[in-house]
């Protein structure tokens, strides 16, 4: 044993860790409370049907509205939510659809908008760009390639299901 | 390391004699419990206070989810009773802790009656703490009404028709309250804003001085 601990000492720290004890007995529940949605797992996204024959897409960038529906806490929009995909075939032909979040900071970009960058995907907030395929102009804000949904075909009409991870 | 940090602050801030000043004080015999085990009664205070601790913190936590609005209010409650982890108990601390509060805190007046404490030169706390008395009423009142269900809404109807009997200004203190002609949007968001915000000021002042004037006057001799 090396130091004696002086009765002062052995007091000090067992009222402190005692009043530890309770303080965390009371707010642990109320830390769980409020970190929950940290440690909630998403919900499994469905695939949806945009309303798109596959033969009305082409090379060109198409903007596609689909709706979603999804519970946001205790609120669930009851028409759902809107969501767009720029939807193209690429040269070999396969669906592409990207989604129009701009990966430097989440504005949305737009196809074609900024007459001085054509075939581009444009973003107004940061003047980032992004080539047709969703990959990011280099020099310019967005340091990653534009995020692609996931796609499906059934019966010759698209499906677009959650974003590819 | 802690003992080196403290000093480091204390050094530069001398905070030593702020917390002395607050921490080292006399608890006389007569109100230890450790002496007379019947001093306990004078414990109800300083428990009212620890409860009232808990509801801030708890309503605050629940404050993050909680939306005073008539669609959303009581899905909200619903959300985060049942779905979020541990939901049940911080609502259930706010919920039992608010009539603890009140009991407590009845117990206490009990106390500073029948030990005559209220008397010269202590009137004025004694005022004080009847303030605090209303402003915990108060709260009660206007968090009752927020989960926004039947019995929320039914009670806050009668609570406002006994504030309508009060003579001559019964009506204008019912339509402040009720903020519109009905029960409804405008009360919940009234009621909300006077349960988190204007309530828990006055509280926090009142409290303030009730133990600012307890340090200047000291606790009241024994029996």
């Amino acid at each position: 044993m090396g130091k004696k601990v002086s009765r002062r000492q052995f007091l000090t720290y067992t009222l402190g860790s005692t009043a530890g004890f309770l303080a965390s007995g009371m707010l642990f529940p109320m830390v769980r409370f409020a970190v929950d949605p940290v440690l909630k797992k998403g919900g499994s996204a469905k695939y949806v049907d945009v309303n798109l024959p596959i033969s009305q897409i082409t090379q060109e960038p198409k903007a596609v509205q689909f709706v979603i529906h999804r519970k946001d806490g205790w609120y669930e929009p009851e028409n759902g939510e809107s969501l767009t995909a720029w939807v193209m075939k690429d040269e070999s032909g396969n669906v592409r659809a990207l989604s129009p979040v701009c990966k430097h900071l989440g504005c949305t970009v737009n196809w074609n908008s900024n007459p001085q960058y054509k075939n581009q995907f444009f973003c107004p907030c940061h003047f980032g760009r992004y080539e047709k395929d969703g990959t990011n102009v280099p020099g310019t804000p967005p340091t990653k390639p534009l995020d692609k949904y996931k796609t499906k075909i059934a019966n010759g009409r698209l499906l677009i299901g959650p974003v590819e991870s | 390391m802690l003992k080196a940090m403290y000093e480091w602050i204390d050094e530069r801030l001398d905070i030593n004699p702020i917390w002395r000043d607050v921490a080292d004080h006399e608890v006389p015999e007569h109100v230890n419990p450790a002496h007379h085990f019947s001093a306990f009664i004078y414990c109800f205070g300083g428990l009212t206070f620890f409860v009232v601790v808990i509801q801030i913190l708890s309503g605050m936590f629940l404050a993050m989810y909680f939306v005073p609005d008539i669609v959303n209010a009581n899905a909200s409650v619903a959300y985060l009773q049942n779905e979020l982890a541990m939901g049940a108990i911080v609502r259930g601390m706010h919920h039992w802790g608010a009539s603890v509060a009140i009991v407590m805190l009845f117990l206490h007046t009990l106390r500073v009656f029948f030990t005559g404490s209220y008397k010269h030169p202590r009137e004025f706390n004694w005022v004080v703490g009847i303030s605090i008395f209303f402003v915990m009423l108060g709260l009660g009142f206007t968090g009752y009404l927020l989960p926004w269900d039947n019995k929320a809404y039914f009670a806050t109807k009668v609570g406002l028709e006994i504030a309508s009997s009060v003579p001559f200004l019964g009506a204008y203190i019912k339509t402040f309250l009720q903020g519109g002609d009905i029960v409804g949007a405008q009360t919940l968001a009234r009621f909300f804003a006077l349960h988190v915000f204007f309530l828990p000021a006055a509280l926090l002042g009142l409290l303030g001085a009730h133990f600012v004037l307890i340090r200047r006057q000291g606790i009241s001799g024994p029996l």
